[in-house]
């Protein structure tokens, strides 16, 4: 915000001249390839979309053709597939943007005391975010959940309890924990960072007037992160969204469509069964899903990004 | 960085930290493990934690698995995208940071919004556009589509770092009779540099690890190494030790970039809101 007050002040200094916006320098070359990339990108497969999702088509029988009217979504509605796996979207995002947010504002503070080798554990903490998403799913199937040859199972064992079939018994359970896995260091490090560019001083009155770590956190720390938090929630909700990998080599969206969230459903109706009219009637409810969280989005945080 | 040396250490909280961070390091840690192991130890139960590391994995994909070819794929995608996108984001982040006009933060928004659309709602007409132009299994479809979906963050992340800059510098050397290419070359280049650097790194990271397009575009002769690690899900495909290999390989170059640029990356990774 100060920004924007300080460089319009700036233009505004120097007026008279002005052939135009932005102090009489024409910008419009500079930002031309940008906009006009980023017009057409989100113009040109949108359109299609929606065109297809009228259209009756398979890539399968060329002799489907021709008009739908309203055919694809009439369809979509009654498949219970489709309810099912809105409801799977929001559980994986509801439910891992809260764990991680939680756990990353808690472990922040935490890691924002000093203490013995601080930066060789952040190192730690924040690794997994940049595993990519292929490596973190099968890691965990094979090497830790895995109900014969896994690290959990061998755990399990040696205290005397059976082994657990982790993704048969608790599918979208163990979605979540790889994903939660993957984006907890996303949360903690950038809840941690907001808190240190904390004043030192208000935490160190705060203590003296007799605070304790509780009432410095939810008091002092948890207001201060807010933003971060708002912005945090706004990101991992983008990508959890169209969370993908993971599902794809892991459950490949079963048992049954217990993990099959709209993502999923979209690509199995488009890549695998070939019925891209069906298909992009699902990606149109998609886009509208998101643009209207996104609208929620835009109004509640993006006036909290400084531009 | 150095926040907090030389104070006095918490041990309460410093044993919590370390112990959570060692919980979520594990999995890494187990991988790069099993990844010395024989396939026999690999699925033994319970685990073998002490053993004579062996090699062969890694001499197994370098030979076998055609493993250079996906990494070189990563490579070239990851590269390509990220330098297409600064060439286009940087004069636009530029504009917008030193001339902004009233509808800079309604076009910043608007970038912003085209990263909300879900890819998904547009697979259907990306892989028909891409079959019917000949680009399903090729790198230039997904470096293309790396470099559209990468833009708004580069150059938001771009734009945040100009804005900081001096602007009085322009005025200078334009009083001073240098034109804007001048500026831009000579005067501003130095000066974002770093910006530059850590926003190419961050395309490159999110690049590298971007799985839904490489897996639904690609086959055999553009995959990246994201979908080649996928093609280990398969059920005659489980050779832990060798996945586990071919995983390090694939993460250990983009660990290392995260953790080198850690700082800069959060002003990107959250739109320029945190610093």
């Amino acid at each position: 915000m100060s920004a924007t007050s300080m460089s319009s002040k700036g233009t505004g200094a120097k007026p008279a001249k002005g052939k135009g916006p932005g102090g009489g320098v024409n910008t419009l070359p500079l930002l031309a390839p940008s906009v006009v990339v980023l017009l057409i990108w989100m113009i040109v497969p949108l359109a299609m979309t929606l065109y297809f999702s009228f259209r009756r088509y398979n890539l399968l029988n060329p002799m489907i053709h021709g008009w739908a009217g309203f055919n694809n979504f009439r369809f979509l509605f009654r498949d219970p597939a489709l309810l099912h796996s809105l409801l799977v979207s929001v559980i994986i995002v509801v439910g891992v943007i809260v764990i991680t947010v939680c756990l990353g504002a808690v472990l922040a503070a935490i890691f924002n005391q000093p203490f013995r080798g601080q930066g060789i554990a952040r190192v730690l903490m924040i690794s997994p975010f940049f595993v990519m998403p292929t490596v973190s799913a099968l890691v965990w199937k094979n090497l830790l959940l895995d109900p014969v040859s896994g690290l959990f199972a061998a755990m399990f064992r040696m205290v005397g309890l059976q082994p657990v079939a982790w993704f048969s018994v608790f599918p979208l359970g163990s979605v979540m924990t790889i994903l939660c896995w993957e984006w907890l260091p996303y949360a903690f490090l950038i809840l941690f960072t907001a808190l240190q560019s904390m004043d030192e001083e208000q935490l160190e009155a705060a203590r003296l007037d007799g605070a304790s770590p509780l009432d410095i956190f939810f008091s002092i720390q948890l207001p201060h992160m807010a933003r971060a938090i708002s912005v945090t929630v706004m990101i991992e909700m983008i990508f959890l969204l169209s969370i993908f990998a993971e599902i794809y080599v892991t459950t490949g969206g079963g048992p049954g469509f217990a993990t099959t969230n709209l993502t999923f459903l979209i690509y199995q109706r488009a890549l695998l069964a070939f019925n891209v009219g069906g298909a992009s009637a699902a990606g149109v409810i998609a886009i509208i899903l998101a643009n209207i969280v996104s609208a929620f989005l835009t109004r509640s945080v993006a006036k909290r990004l400084e531009v | 960085m150095s926040y907090g040396v030389a104070k006095k250490g918490s041990p309460v909280a410093g044993t919590i930290a370390w112990v959570s961070a060692l919980v979520m390091f594990f999995p890494i840690a187990w991988m790069v493990l099993a990844s010395f192991k024989t396939e026999v130890q690999a699925v033994q139960s319970p685990p073998v934690i002490f053993f004579e590391p062996t090699l062969i994995n890694y001499r197994d994909i370098f030979s076998e698995a055609n493993y250079l070819l996906f990494a070189w794929n990563s490579v070239a995608i990851s590269v390509g995208a990220t330098v297409l996108s600064l060439i286009i984001g940087v004069p636009a982040a530029f504009a917008m940071a030193f001339y902004p006009t009233k509808g800079t933060r309604g076009l910043l928004l608007w970038m912003l919004s085209t990263k909300m659309l879900p890819a998904v709602g547009v697979l259907v007409p990306i892989y028909l556009l891409c079959r019917d132009m000949g680009l399903l299994d090729s790198k230039t479809a997904l470096i293309i589509i790396n470099m559209l979906s990468n833009l708004p963050i580069a150059i938001w992340m771009l734009y945040t770092f100009f804005r900081d800059l001096p602007k009085d510098i322009i005025e200078a050397s334009r009083i001073d009779g240098a034109n804007l290419r001048q500026v831009l070359v000579h005067v501003l280049l130095p000066l974002v540099m770093p910006g530059i650097a850590s926003t190419g790194l961050l395309g490159i990271i999110l690049c590298w690890n971007e799985a839904f397009w490489s897996l639904n575009l690609t086959a055999h002769h553009a995959a990246p190494l994201t979908a080649f690690i996928a093609s280990f899900s398969a059920p005659q495909g489980l050779f832990w030790a060798k996945l586990s290999a071919a995983s390090v390989l694939a993460i250990a170059p983009i660990l290392i970039f995260g953790w080198i640029s850690q700082k800069q990356l959060v002003s990107g990774l959250t739109f320029g809101a945190v610093k």
